[in-house]
């Protein structure tokens, strides 16, 4: 706490995720290797769950499911905390035909995602307090998982005027961001980060200084100069990043930089947090696994902002995320409709859907190889909203039951049986992918079940 | 070959395939009726958003004198300019049948992606700043007909290789001739990682003896506006070729069109040493090779009996 840390003003300052109404989940899963390593939860277990909470762990085969409960037979399959992101577009209002809530929320829980924290970069932009009402009146209505909102720092995005930060954090704003864009104007940034002062609510921050981007569409380097496109260069991010940490110094306030991509935002990120800046950071399941090689072919699937960059760059993240410079994987889901896709690569919106392989995606390249232990992998999935002062999965008895069961034998390819996204917009679309999520339960109801599972799913009498 | 998308695709053996096959073609341009049957009854079809005439007019003589029948076109005014997405404009042309689609559009890529949406062959005619890979195959024919071979020669490539298609062809087609190649220009217009390509960086003339060849690339009067050189004065002042820089027995080649008094001296353009009618010429010849490569060679290897590839819809 800095001396200049708010007074908690309680009311004002509760962060609303919101979702459908949902049944409490009873549930047995039994015979499962529940891994958590937050709560030294590593071997074979039986979980139940009722109401929604997780009951009882016990040791494995020794729980039997009470009437009503239905049981799940995990034959020695994975059970993680569920992840949490808090970086996707959801597209609404506004580009409904690229995502919408029920879409969206669809294909987090598809991923194994049980909340999520939308972007405001939609049409029109979240940036007052009626768009983020109906919105959250919205989710109510339609969301399989729970779903926060980050309303804009600037009105329209335009970078100029703050937006009513302190009466949209009452009505509930999980924090600010003007994400797709950089706060350029650092005049206009230093009063957001003073305005926390009133309405607390990390600014999460999307790094790029737009005069060394320029037109750029994918990461400067031998890839750009081969293809003949304009590149961004990786210091376009990492000399933001290290203006915005001195400035979030100075103001004794509080930043999240959004999806890393270079090897010198770790290290700006890595030195600012040793001199006590209060700083986090995330990297999306892409940035870790692919460089700017797989753009050769011009895929406009792999098109999104930032690009991907080299392979020291990717290196560089992988070992952020390992020596904990970089403290959460977060997808950074962007849905882009079909026919904006299809055209040439320099005309293609930036952006891919990640929600629904974060977890293959990472497990296939990083986990599989021995490059990264899972357990590992697991925290930087679960940890993201927790930066956000909001929860952290996690699976002990009491908790809320946000979990999910995983198959890391299975083998799948990506979009071969299409998406629960309204987008197929995937960099990892045709890879072949270990992990499959089978099951997911979020804030204690079943989100999403694979239809294959179906199968091992034993129900006792009187339920469906 | 199916397509003709980039020089990158290509092998020494394709190259010279296609340019012993316009050195054949040479003649025809020297008849009376400049016109051989190789390609009746078949449809170019020119598909340019971007303004040509050189190159536009170049594959229309092309297709011409194969006896192909052609149709052009343009973007401006047609249904692009109401707002038709590039694939539902080639799905439209497609629906015509044309056997070969000339294509030139600011984007890179842009003709591979037309490739995977139609039947036709595909001939790129510059996709964005990526390549330009029929400008860099007349540029090889050229250099053929001036020096025999380009094997072991040192050409340097001088100017704004950041913006230019037909820098990145002409370096690859040049190395894979066995030619040396250095590029030369103000900093903020030589890519960072263009090495890769296989040639030199120089930032000055200062070594310009070294060339057998110095191909200037054309200085757009549009890089002005975003200040990537202080005036057109001062990059005359370090790049132009002009007399005092140009050696007696050096080769200069230009895609065209010039600007006089910029990247070339007037002098120098209309001296000997210039072979740049002599790229324009080669244009026609090349073009005929190309099409001729790609309807009738492609027709060759699908009557062969090996399997036949299968065909994107």
């Amino acid at each position: 706490m800095t001396p200049h840390e708010p007074p908690c003003n309680g009311a004002a300052r509760t962060v609303r995720l919101v979702s459908a109404p949902t049944r409490p989940a009873d549930l047995l899963l039994r015979n499962v290797h529940a891994l958590d390593p937050r709560a030294g939860l590593d071997g074979a277990h039986d979980v139940l769950v009722r109401r929604g909470e997780i009951a009882e762990i016990a040791s494995a085969g020794s729980l039997s499911a009470p009437r009503g409960a239905e049981t799940v037979d995990g034959e020695g399959r994975h059970l993680l905390p569920a992840f949490v992101d808090p970086h996707v577009h959801l597209r609404t209002p506004g580009q409904e035909h690229k995502e919408d809530l029920e879409t969206g929320t669809r294909a987090a829980a598809a991923g194994g995602y049980c909340a999520v924290i939308a972007m405001p970069n939609t049409a029109p932009v979240v940036d007052s307090a009626p768009i983020l009402g109906a919105l959250l009146d919205a989710a109510a209505r339609e969301a399989r998982v729970p779903v926060g909102f980050m309303p804009a720092i600037t009105r329209g995005l335009q970078g100029s005027e703050l937006t009513e930060m302190a009466e949209l954090r009452g009505l509930g704003a999980a924090g600010f961001t003007d994400d797709g864009r950089p706060v350029v104007d650092a005049g206009i940034f230093r009063r957001a980060l003073q305005y926390q002062r009133l309405c607390g609510g990390v600014l999460a921050l999307h790094e790029e200084d737009p005069s060394l981007s320029g037109k750029g569409a994918i990461h400067e380097g031998v890839v750009s100069a081969l293809l003949g496109v304009a590149g961004i260069p990786s210091v376009s991010e990492s000399t933001m990043i290290a203006r915005d940490c001195a400035l979030a110094e100075y103001e004794h306030a509080r930043i999240h930089i959004q999806h890393l991509s270079a090897r010198e935002s770790v290290a700006v990120i890595a030195a600012a947090k040793a001199r006590g800046v209060a700083v986090t950071c995330e990297v999306s399941p892409h940035h870790l696994t692919m460089t700017d090689e797989d753009v050769r072919g011009l895929d406009t699937r792999r098109k999104m902002n930032p690009p991907l960059r080299s392979e020291e760059d990717r290196q560089a993240l992988v070992e952020g995320l390992r020596s904990g410079v970089i403290d959460c994987i977060a997808t950074d889901h962007a849905p882009h409709a079909r026919d904006e896709k299809e055209v040439p690569f320099e005309q293609a919106p930036m952006g891919t859907t990640g929600l629904e392989t974060a977890f293959a995606a990472v497990y296939t390249d990083l986990v599989v190889p021995g490059i990264l232990p899972l357990g590992l992998v697991v925290e930087k999935l679960t940890s993201g909203l927790g930066l956000l002062d909001l929860f952290v999965p996690t699976i002990v008895a009491g908790e809320p039951a946000n979990l999910v069961l995983v198959d890391l034998e299975a083998e799948w390819v990506v979009g071969e049986s299409g998406y629960e996204s309204r987008s197929e917009n995937c960099c990892f679309a045709e890879r072949s992918l270990r992990g499959r999520v089978l099951l997911t339960v979020a804030a204690g109801a079943v989100a999403y079940r694979e239809r294959s599972t179906i199968l091992s799913v034993t129900s006792s009498a009187g339920q469906r | 070959m199916r397509h003709l998308l980039s020089i990158e695709d290509l092998t020494r053996d394709d190259i010279e395939r296609i340019l012993d096959r316009a050195a054949a073609f040479e003649e025809v341009s020297h008849r009376d009726i400049k016109k051989v049957p190789a390609l009746r009854g078949r449809t170019v079809l020119n598909l340019f958003y971007e303004a040509s005439t050189r190159t536009r007019s170049s594959f229309e003589l092309a297709a011409k004198r194969l006896s192909a029948d052609v149709v052009n076109f343009a973007a401006s005014g047609s249904s692009v300019e109401k707002g038709e997405s590039l694939k539902d404009t080639v799905l439209t042309l497609t629906a015509h049948s044309p056997d070969a689609i000339v294509i030139r559009t600011p984007y890179a890529g842009a003709a591979a992606l037309v490739a995977s949406w139609t039947t036709a062959a595909i001939v790129n005619a510059g996709d964005g700043k990526h390549e330009h890979p029929t400008q860099a195959l007349l540029d090889v024919h050229t250099l053929r007909q001036k020096l025999g071979s380009l094997e072991g020669r040192n050409i340097w490539i001088v100017g704004d290789v950041a913006h230019s298609r037909v820098a990145r062809s002409n370096i690859l087609a040049f190395r894979k001739m066995g030619a040396d190649v250095t590029v030369c220009g103000p900093p903020t217009l030589i890519p960072r990682g263009i090495e890769a390509l296989g040639c030199d960086v120089r930032y000055d003339l200062d070594d310009l003896r070294e060339a057998d060849v110095v191909y200037a690339l054309r200085m757009q009067h549009e890089r002005m506006d975003q200040h990537f050189v202080p005036s057109l004065r001062e990059y005359a002042a370090n790049y132009q070729i002009n007399g005092r820089r140009l050696g007696p027995r050096q080769v200069l080649m230009h895609p065209g069109p010039v600007n006089r008094g910029v990247e070339l001296s007037g002098e120098v353009v209309d001296s000997p040493q210039a072979v740049i009618t002599m790229q324009v010429k080669s244009g026609v010849v090349v073009r005929m090779g190309v099409l001729y490569e790609v309807l009738a060679g492609a027709r060759d290897e699908r009557s062969a009996p090996q399997p036949t590839e299968p065909q994107l819809a």
